[in-house]
């Protein structure tokens, strides 16, 4: 398993500022959550949350290590992808309101978030339904000859969906610039991993599509962003596709108010004591770049940003119901398509 | 005006769009190199390379999926789905993904992507590979749904749909595939969607088919005529968008309409026509709306048992003559 740098490597390798970011944006993630389902439960917030609480370092790692120009697809825990490339708070939360200034106009909601303009495909409510977006995209990115990649994110419950196999055997025959990006967090929904799947190591699959699985540290922040950086570099280079396992935790049920029958408080605490925010903020601390009053700092400025945005997403406006037959087409000849 | 058949005019559509854009590119199942299993895409690799005619694997879920991720980073695809029946396949694609992208991220979504299927029977092939599955789909918003019958229809509603920016389902008979027919050489020759054709005149009832079924309905109508009844037939060309109008204008005409298609009775394209004139237009009409369609169970491989099965001609022109009281 690849894992990140101790305090004193990571120094020599790092500026500050990318430190910063890392435990920034980590932050915002797991405090996004934390408040979107404290406004689930006030009522501003109408569906359900799906939370990655504990996955912030993959999210996070994955995301920074690509290009504002490059792509993701995402899952139904997608809020920390969201965040990792550049999604707004404000309009996330917004768009969790069912509101007119969210991502989707009130329209998508969690599960379908999207800002091409970051380029955020989409969040996605179907298990392994992104995969084969993402080698699209990448195909496109091939035929144009950019230099862009496609990362596409998905869990241990997505290796076992046809779409996975399809996508990964296709974009293997045609090296595509596409990076499978795996969150194993051990569960899909309610059914642990080993009930439902032979093996325990998924990234020996990429074996099979004939381009390198690896394993890594997915509570380590920049031992992700190390695999990712390197995956992307293989494939702007013409090398093709990468398999990523990031092994990972979600500290939270599959939707908020899972029962979770299916494991038991001890595993939840033992994967907390790795917990990728504390540890790295530790890191942080041991390197001597920064001080408690510096995290401090970043944590509250973390906070006063997602006040900002309850607070917008609490008084934008709502779509008007006429609004429901808005955007299902380009072109609706004169509304003959309804 | 020039002659050629209905593949004919297919492939001339996508290689003027080729050659005019170089975001349009097919993939699908021997495309390339097989020159397509129904020739559609004939001498299309020699002239684009693999580049952009692109042999997949048998991947009905990613030629969809990876249709739809090109389109949203800008791409043109056209992709092909070699029998209808495999749409199913790729059902969450389609369903879920191509259908829903841009209403689900707030009309951001573009998604310029042309799904060319095969439909219909052609002639003991079985109950997998036989299917008219137009319908099943008429039930998903999002997508467009395209039936030419002729190959002028053929181009220039295939140039219409990669033209534009919404996913288009496009489904071609194979049966049709030989049809000749004139097809105009201007390379800006479209036929827009959302309008019908009306492809024979007539007083006495009116015939709404679908795809292959026009051909036939201009059989029986000729069959028809030398019985004293005088059949208006009529093509709609796109089913989704459907253009009312027409159809609703020649009911008000003939106060008598059959609709006629390949795809099972059931639910087919003509219940949602039918419940459509019976809502709007029922006061036009002098007798019931009449249905033909296949029979509700799988297509059987016996020829004999197939033809049973499948509507023709003469079940037209019985419809027609009990409607118009000549039986």
């Amino acid at each position: 398993m690849r894992t990140g740098p101790e305090a004193n490597e990571m120094k020599e390798r790092y500026a500050s500022d990318i430190l910063a970011e890392f435990f920034r944006r980590m932050t915002l993630v797991r405090e996004f959550e934390l408040r979107a389902i404290e406004e689930r439960r006030g009522g501003l917030i109408p569906g359900f949350i799906h939370s990655c609480v504990g996955q912030e370092a993959t999210a996070v790692g994955a995301c920074m290590a690509l290009s504002q120009e490059d792509v993701i697809t995402s899952t139904h825990r997608g809020h920390g992808h969201l965040i990792g490339k550049g999604g707004d708070p404000k309009y996330m939360m917004a768009e969790l309101a069912a509101r007119s200034p969210g991502y989707c106009n009130g329209r998508g909601g969690s599960l379908h978030i999207a800002d091409f303009t970051l380029g955020i495909l989409g969040a996605n409510g179907i298990v392994g339904g992104g995969l084969p977006m993402a080698t699209g995209a990448a195909l496109g990115f091939q035929m144009r000859k950019e230099k862009r990649v496609a990362l596409a994110f998905f869990g241990d419950g997505a290796t076992n969906e046809g779409s996975f196999h399809e996508a990964a055997n296709q974009a293997g025959v045609w090296k595509l610039p596409v990076i499978f990006f795996l969150e194993n967090n051990l569960y899909g929904e309610g059914t642990a991993m080993y009930r439902c799947t032979p093996i325990e190591d998924l990234a020996i699959r990429a074996q099979g599509y004939g381009f390198p699985g690896v394993i890594v540290d997915g509570m380590d922040v920049v031992a992700v962003y190390e695999a990712v950086r390197d995956a992307r570099e293989r494939a702007i280079n013409g090398e093709g596709p990468t398999f990523i396992e990031a092994k990972t935790y979600r500290y939270r049920g599959h939707y908020e108010g899972d029962p979770q029958v299916y494991r038991t408080p001890e595993e939840i605490k033992e994967w907390q004591r790795k917990d990728a925010i504390v540890r790295f903020r530790a890191k942080l601390l041991d390197s001597g770049l920064f001080d408690d009053g510096d995290l401090e700092e970043i944590q509250g400025s973390v906070i006063e940003q997602l006040d900002n945005a309850v607070a917008f997403a609490a008084s934008a406006e709502k779509p008007a119901v006429e609004d429901a037959l808005a955007g299902v087409y380009a072109d609706t000849h004169n509304g003959l398509v309804f | 005006m020039r002659k050629m058949t209905y593949s004919e005019a297919i492939r001339e559509a996508m290689v003027e769009e080729m050659r005019a854009n170089p975001s349009v590119f097919l993939m699908g199942e021997d495309v390339g190199v097989f020159d397509g299993v129904w020739g559609v895409s004939n001498g299309m690799l020699a002239e684009f390379g693999h580049e952009r005619v692109r042999d997949t694997a048998i991947s009905e879920i990613n030629i969809i999926g990876s249709g739809l991720g090109a389109a949203l980073v800008g791409m043109r695809p056209i992709v092909e789905i070699m029998f209808g029946d495999f749409l199913m396949c790729a059902g969450d694609q389609l369903v879920n993904q191509v259908a829903k992208a841009r209403f689900m991220s707030g009309g951001k979504a573009n998604v310029p992507l042309t799904i060319r299927v095969t439909t219909g029977a052609p002639g003991s092939s079985g109950a997998q590979h036989s299917q008219s599955p137009e319908s099943w789909f008429m039930n998903v918003p999002g997508l467009k749904i395209v039936t030419p019958a002729t190959p002028a229809d053929a181009k220039g509603l295939l140039k219409t749909a990669l033209r534009g920016e919404d996913p288009v389902l496009f489904f071609e008979h194979k049966m049709l595939y030989g049809l000749t027919g004139e097809v105009p050489e201007d390379p800006e020759f479209m036929v827009p969607f959302a309008e019908a054709s009306v492809v024979r005149e007539g007083k006495d009832v009116t015939i709404i088919g679908v795809g292959i079924m026009v051909q036939k309905a201009l059989t029986a109508a000729r069959t028809l005529s030398g019985q004293g009844v005088d059949a208006e037939v009529i093509d709609p060309r796109t089913l989704v968008p459907l253009d009312k109008d027409t159809l609703i204008k020649s009911v008000a005409k003939t106060g008598r309409v059959i609709i006629v298609h390949e795809a099972h009775r059931r639910s087919g394209p003509g219940a949602e026509i039918s419940a459509m004139l019976a809502e709007e237009a029922i006061e036009y009409l002098d007798g019931p709306i009449i249905r033909i369609g296949a029979m509700n169970v799988p297509l059987p491989y016996n020829p004999e048992l197939e033809n049973h099965v499948l509507p023709n001609e003469n079940d037209i022109v019985q419809a027609a003559m009990k409607l118009c009281g000549k039986v």
